[in-house]
C-alpha cells in the first residue's frame, strides 16, 4: 500500500473513507438461470421470456447448470471457498418488472464463500504495491425485467427479456479506503470475470454494475454509518460516486449532523448521490427458501472440473510473464490487465518464435515492446481495440522477423507498419515494393562512410580533439544518405573503424 | 343397459376395449349428468361435453384400428380447477384468474390425457385450494350431494378438492384429479364417500399447478374404488423434469401389484390422534378399521406420534407462508384481474386488483403468511415451524421402525353443513388435525370409504405410508375397502 494514505481534510481534521462493493455481474450462458429462455442482449422487447420468465401460474424454475458453473469458476479464480451445499432463497418485493413478486436469490447459503482479489495501485510497477481486498461471498439470483416509461403518455411498459437472467452478486468486505482501490478493484475484478469468461464486463449495456457502500470516520475509529449508492454502471461513476458521496458524509458530519444508513442514487450528470429511500421506507424482503427448488447440492468432481476449465489467470500470467520471459513488471502488467491484451500478445509471440525459429522468451521482449507502443500507439490514432485491429499477430509476426534477421532496421520497420495499417498489405510485400530492404553490404556502406567523413572533414577533427558527441552525427548523416536503409550496427561498426 | 355413470374407472376401461360400449357413448353419459347436475351441485367452473367427446372419439377410432389403448382409454375425468389447461380457462376457482387461459397443459394432466382420459370439465375448489368446504370459491360453493336424512340442509363436500368429491359421489364422473396441500384430497373423499390419495410428495409434477403450499402441494386421483386410483396415479405421476422437487423414480406398477393380504404387515395405530371428545362415530368407525386390517393379516401395533399435537399450527405457518410469496404474481400486470381506478399509480393498481380479485379466505393467509415471515417474526414462526416440521417428519420415521402402514381417522367428523364453521377459521382449521402431518412429512396417505355415521353421513379411514410407499398404503386401503363393503350413495335429488 502506498504511505500517502487517501485522506478527506475536514475542518475537524483527517476522515479516512471506507467503502464496499457488492457488484452484479451477468452471467455469460446461453439462456436464464431457471428457464430455457435465451439471454442475449438486444431483442426486441418481450422476445425472450419464457412462461417461467413472466411467472404464469403453476411455472416452476429449474436451475440452469451452466449458470452455477460460471460462478463457481469465478469463486474459483478469486480463491473463494466453494460451497458445496447452497440454497436459493426469495426475495420479496412487489414491482411491475418482477413478475414472480419475488426475485430468487441466495441470503442464507450463497454457493460461493470468502475469497480474495489482490489490486495494484502502481502501474509501474504492478507488485510493489499490493492490497488485498476481501470478497465476502459470490450468489447467483435472477435479474428482473426493464420498465420503458416513454412508450405511452400515461403508461409504463414491461420489458422482461432481462427477467431471469442470472447474476452474480459479489460482495466485497469494506476493505477499500479510498476512490483509486475501488476504480483498482473493479478493474481488476472485471479482467478476471473476463479472463474466465463468466461475465463479459460490460458496463455500458449493464452486464456488470456496482452498488457502492460508502462511510467516513476518524482515522482508528470504529466504521460510521455507511450510504448505499445503488447501480453505479462505471469505473469512473463509482469514484466520481464515492468522491461526492464521502466529503457529503464529511459535511453532514461536521456540521453537527448524523449519516442516514439509506440507499441513494448516483447522477452521472452533475457526479452526485441523492436520496433514494430511507432506512425507515427499506422494504422487508421476507427471504424465505424456495420451496420450489431443492438445496443445491455440487458433486466434487463437478468443481473439480470447473478448476480444471480455469484459464491462466492475470496474477499468474503477470509473473509467468516477467520469470519466463523476461518482461519487466510494467510490461508484463500492461499485457495481463485485459484478457484481450494477453491473448493477442500470445498470439504474436507464438508467431514471432515460429517465424524466427527461435524460443518464445527470446522473442518475448521484441514482441512486448513493439506490441505496447507501435501496435497501442496505432490503435490509440486509429481509435480502434485491439478486437478489431487492422493488423493480425501473424502480419505482426512478419514485421518483426524482418527487423529480427537484419532485412529492415527498426526505423523503416516503423513506415512499413504505417503502411501496413494503411494498405493492409504484408510486411514483405511493403518491403519488397518499397525498396526498403536494409544494406548490410559493408563494401556499400563503407564508401558512404568514407564520404561523409571526406565532406565533413572539419567535424571529424573535432572528433578526433574529443567532441565525441559528434558521432551520432555521422551516424546520421550516413543514415541519411542510403535512405535510412543502411544496417545501424554495420553503420557503427564501420564509423568506429574509419574514425580510429 | 347398464347405467355408464355407475361405472369406475376399471370397469369403463375394459368395456370401451372389449367393446361393450363405446367411449363416446360413456361421455355423453356423463356429460348429460353433469349437465344436469351443474345448477344444484355447482361441482365444475366451466364443463367441457365438447372435450370428452373429442378425448372419446379418438379412443374409439383408436380401437377401430386396433391400436393399442392407454392406461385410461375411454374414460372421462373431472380437472381440478387448479390444473393449467391449454385452450381452457383456469381460476384456482379466484375472480383474480378468471378468464385466463392457458397457453400450456399442466404435466399431470397431459400424462392423463396422454393415457387415454378426456375432460368433462373443470371442477370447482376452494379458492387457491385455501379451506375444507369448498365455501372460498369465488363462484359458489359446491353442494355435497349427500345430505343428512329428512333434511335439505345443503352439506359441505369438504375441501379443497370439493368439486372433485361431489362429482364422483354424485356420478357426474368416475374420477377426477384432486390436489393435497394439507388434506384437500382426502377430507373431501371421506366427507363424500370415496377414495382418494395424496402420493409421497414430488410423485406428480407440480408443473402447470396453481401453487398453494410449494413444499407441501400434490396431486392425486379421486375415484371410487382403490383399484382406480391406482390406476390413475399410475398415470399421473412420473418424473418431470420441469419441477425441481419432482422425484427422478420410475413409477411403480402399482394396479398390478394391488394385495389386500395384510399378512406380515403391521398396522400403527397412532395414540396421539385418539382426542379427547372424539366423536363416537369416529372411533367407531376406527375400531372397524383396526378389526379389518386385523381380520387381512395385520398385527395391529401402538405407536406414538408426539409431535402431532404441532402439526397444526406448524402447517398454518409454513403453507401460508409460502401461499403469501407464491400469490405475489397475482398482480394485475401481465394476465388476469386488472383493476385500475382513475390516476392510479402501480401500488394502487396492485392494492385494488388484489383487494377485488382475492376472496377474504386468500387474504387472511396472505397476511398470515407476509407476518410470519416478517423481519422480526421469522425466527419465531417460520425458522421454528421448519424445526418442527423435521421434528413431525422424524417421527413418522420412527414409527416407521415399528409397523408398515398407520391407521387413523380421516377427518374429526363426517360432513357439516354449509356456513356452519365459515365465520369461525379455527374450527374450520382444525378438521385438518388428522390430514396435515402427513402432508407436512411428505408421505404418501389415502382416505377410504369406511362407511355411515349416526346420521347416515360417509366416514373415511385413513392410510398413511411410508415415503414412496404408495402400494402399501393402497394395500391397506384395499384390505379396508373388501371388508367396509362400502356401496352407500346419495339418494338424488338435483
Amino acid at each position: 500500500m502506498t504511505n500517502s494514505a487517501y485522506r478527506i481534510q475536514g475542518a475537524t481534521g483527517e476522515w479516512e473513507v471506507v467503502i464496499g462493493l457488492e457488484v452484479h455481474a451477468q452471467v455469460v450462458s446461453k439462456s436464464k438461470l431457471f428457464s430455457g429462455a435465451s439471454a442475449t442482449f438486444g431483442a426486441e422487447p418481450n422476445a425472450q421470456v419464457s412462461l417461467v420468465d413472466a411467472a404464469m401460474p403453476g411455472m416452476l424454475p429449474v436451475p440452469n447448470m451452466e449458470c452455477i458453473r460460471q460462478a463457481v469458476r469465478t469463486g474459483l479464480a478469486i480463491d473463494a471457498q466453494i460451497n458445496a451445499w447452497s440454497r436459493f432463497d426469495r426475495k420479496n418485493y412487489f414491482y411491475a418488472d418482477l413478475p414472480q413478486g419475488y426475485q430468487i436469490s441466495q441470503l442464507y447459503h450463497p454457493l460461493v464463500g470468502e475469497g480474495h482479489i489482490d489490486i495494484s495501485l502502481d502501474d509501474k510497477n504492478p507488485e510493489a504495491a499490493v492490497k488485498r481486498i476481501g470478497i465476502e461471498r459470490i450468489h447467483v439470483e435472477q435479474d428482473a425485467g426493464k420498465l420503458m416509461h416513454d412508450q405511452h403518455p400515461t403508461m409504463s411498459y414491461v420489458d422482461l427479456n432481462r427477467s431471469g437472467v442470472a447474476l452474480m452478486e459479489i460482495v466485497s468486505r469494506p476493505d477499500m479506503r479510498s476512490p483509486a482501490e475501488a476504480g483498482a478493484y473493479l478493474r481488476k475484478l472485471r479482467a478476471i470475470l473476463r479472463y474466465v469468461g463468466s461475465c463479459d464486463g460490460n458496463m455500458e449495456e449493464g452486464s456488470m454494475r456496482a452498488d457502492v457502500n460508502v462511510s467516513v470516520r476518524k482515522p482508528g475509529e470504529p466504521f460510521g454509518t455507511r450510504t448505499e449508492t445503488k447501480n453505479v454502471n462505471s469505473v469512473r461513476f463509482v469514484m466520481q460516486a464515492i468522491e461526492h458521496e464521502a466529503s457529503r458524509q464529511v459535511d453532514v458530519l461536521e456540521s453537527g449532523g448524523k449519516v442516514v444508513q439509506e440507499t441513494r442514487l448516483f447522477d452521472p450528470d452533475t457526479g452526485t448521490t441523492r436520496s433514494m429511500r430511507s432506512k425507515e421506507d427499506a422494504h422487508d424482503y421476507r427471504y424465505f427458501p424456495d420451496p420450489d427448488l431443492l438445496p443445491l447440492v455440487l458433486e466434487a468432481s463437478f468443481i473439480e472440473a470447473c478448476r480444471a476449465s480455469l484459464p491462466e489467470l492475470p496474477d499468474a500470467k503477470r509473473q509467468r510473464y516477467e520469470t519466463a520471459l523476461g518482461l519487466t513488471p510494467y510490461v508484463a502488467g500492461v499485457l495481463t490487465a485485459e484478457v484481450e491484451t494477453a491473448r493477442w500478445f500470445e498470439a504474436l509471440l507464438a508467431e514471432t518464435a515460429t517465424k524466427q525459429g527461435k524460443g518464445e522468451e527470446a522473442v518475448a521482449k521484441q514482441a512486448a515492446n513493439w506490441l505496447t507502443s507501435e501496435l497501442f500507439g496505432a490503435l490509440n490514432r486509429l481509435g480502434r481495440s485491439l478486437e478489431d485491429s487492422p493488423v493480425s499477430p501473424a502480419q505482426a509476426a512478419e514485421l518483426l522477423a524482418l527487423v529480427a534477421d537484419g532485412t529492415i532496421s527498426g526505423t523503416i520497420a516503423k513506415q512499413v507498419f504505417e503502411k501496413m495499417l494503411e494498405t493492409g498489405d504484408g510486411a514483405a510485400a511493403i518491403v519488397e515494393r518499397e525498396g526498403l530492404k536494409q544494406e548490410s553490404d559493408t563494401g556499400a556502406i563503407e564508401a558512404v562512410v568514407a564520404k561523409v567523413l571526406a565532406d565533413n572533414a572539419d567535424k571529424v577533427e573535432q572528433y578526433k580533439a574529443g567532441k565525441e558527441a559528434l558521432f551520432g552525427f555521422f551516424v546520421g548523416q550516413t543514415m541519411k544518405a542510403m535512405q535510412g536503409k543502411a544496417n545501424p550496427q554495420v553503420v557503427n561498426d564501420l564509423l568506429k573503424q574509419a574514425l580510429g | 343397459m347398464t347405467d355408464l355413470t355407475e361405472l369406475g374407472i376399471a370397469d369403463i376401461r375394459s368395456g370401451v376395449a372389449a367393446g361393450t360400449f363405446t367411449a363416446v357413448e360413456v361421455a355423453e353419459a356423463f356429460n348429460a349428468a353433469v349437465a344436469a347436475a351443474q345448477p344444484a351441485l355447482n361441482a365444475f367452473i366451466v364443463t367441457t361435453p365438447e372435450a370428452a367427446l373429442a378425448a372419446a372419439r379418438k379412443v374409439d377410432t383408436a380401437r377401430a384400428a386396433g391400436q393399442p389403448l392407454g392406461k385410461l382409454a375411454g374414460v372421462p375425468i373431472g380437472m381440478k380447477d387448479l390444473f393449467a389447461t391449454k385452450g381452457v380457462q383456469t381460476t384456482a376457482a379466484s375472480r383474480i384468474l378468471e378468464g385466463f387461459t392457458p397457453e400450456y397443459e399442466s404435466t399431470v394432466s397431459q400424462n392423463l390425457w396422454n393415457a387415454g382420459a378426456g375432460m368433462l370439465g373443470k371442477l370447482n375448489l376452494d379458492q387457491f385450494a385455501m379451506g375444507s368446504s369448498n365455501e372460498t370459491s369465488a363462484f359458489g360453493n359446491v353442494i355435497s350431494p349427500w345430505r343428512r336424512p329428512g333434511d335439505t340442509a345443503p352439506l359441505a363436500p369438504g375441501g379443497s378438492s370439493g368439486g372433485s368429491s361431489a362429482a364422483i359421489a354424485a356420478r357426474l364422473c368416475p374420477a377426477a384429479t384432486g390436489t393435497d396441500t394439507g388434506g384437500s384430497i382426502r377430507q373431501p373423499a371421506a366427507f363424500t364417500g370415496i377414495a382418494g390419495i395424496k402420493p409421497t410428495y414430488g410423485r406428480c409434477s407440480r408443473w402447470g399447478v396453481v401453487a398453494f403450499a410449494s413444499s407441501l402441494d400434490q396431486a392425486g386421483p379421486m375415484a371410487r374404488s382403490v383399484q382406480d386410483c391406482a390406476i390413475m396415479l399410475e398415470a399421473m405421476a412420473g418424473f418431470d423434469p420441469k419441477d425441481s422437487t419432482s422425484l427422478n423414480l420410475p413409477v411403480p406398477a402399482w394396479e398390478a401389484g394391488l394385495n389386500p393380504s395384510m399378512a406380515g404387515k403391521k398396522v400403527g395405530i397412532p395414540r396421539e390422534y385418539r382426542l379427547d371428545g372424539m366423536d363416537p362415530d369416529v372411533a367407531r368407525s376406527w375400531d372397524d378399521g383396526i378389526a379389518w386390517l386385523k381380520d387381512a393379516g395385520a398385527e395391529i401395533v401402538e405407536i406414538s406420534l408426539p409431535h402431532t399435537r404441532y402439526a397444526l399450527p406448524t402447517y398454518y405457518i409454513i403453507a401460508p407462508a409460502e401461499a403469501s410469496s407464491n400469490l405475489a404474481r397475482y398482480d394485475g400486470v401481465r394476465y388476469g384481474l386488472r383493476d385500475l381506478p382513475d390516476g392510479a399509480g402501480l401500488q394502487d393498481m396492485y392494492a385494488a386488483t388484489r383487494a377485488a380479485g382475492f376472496g377474504p379466505e386468500v387474504k387472511r393467509r396472505i397476511m398470515i403468511g407476509t407476518y410470519v415471515l416478517s423481519a422480526g417474526f421469522y425466527d419465531a414462526y417460520y425458522t421454528q415451524a421448519q424445526k418442527v416440521r423435521t421434528l413431525i417428519a422424524r417421527d413418522f420415521e420412527l414409527a416407521f421402525q415399528h409397523c408398515d402402514v398407520i391407521l387413523a381417522p380421516t377427518a374429526p367428523t363426517a360432513a357439516f353443513a354449509l356456513g356452519e364453521k365459515s365465520d369461525d377459521p379455527l374450527a374450520m382449521y382444525l378438521n385438518d388435525v388428522f390430514s396435515v402431518p402427513a402432508s407436512l412429512a411428505g408421505l404418501p396417505a389415502m382416505s377410504v370409504p369406511a362407511g355411515l355415521d349416526r346420521q347416515g353421513l360417509p366416514l373415511g379411514l385413513q392410510v398413511i405410508g411410508r415415503a414412496f410407499d404408495e402400494q402399501g398404503v393402497l394395500n391397506a386401503g384395499l384390505a379396508l375397502e373388501q371388508r367396509a363393503g362400502f356401496t352407500a350413495k346419495p339418494a338424488k335429488w338435483w
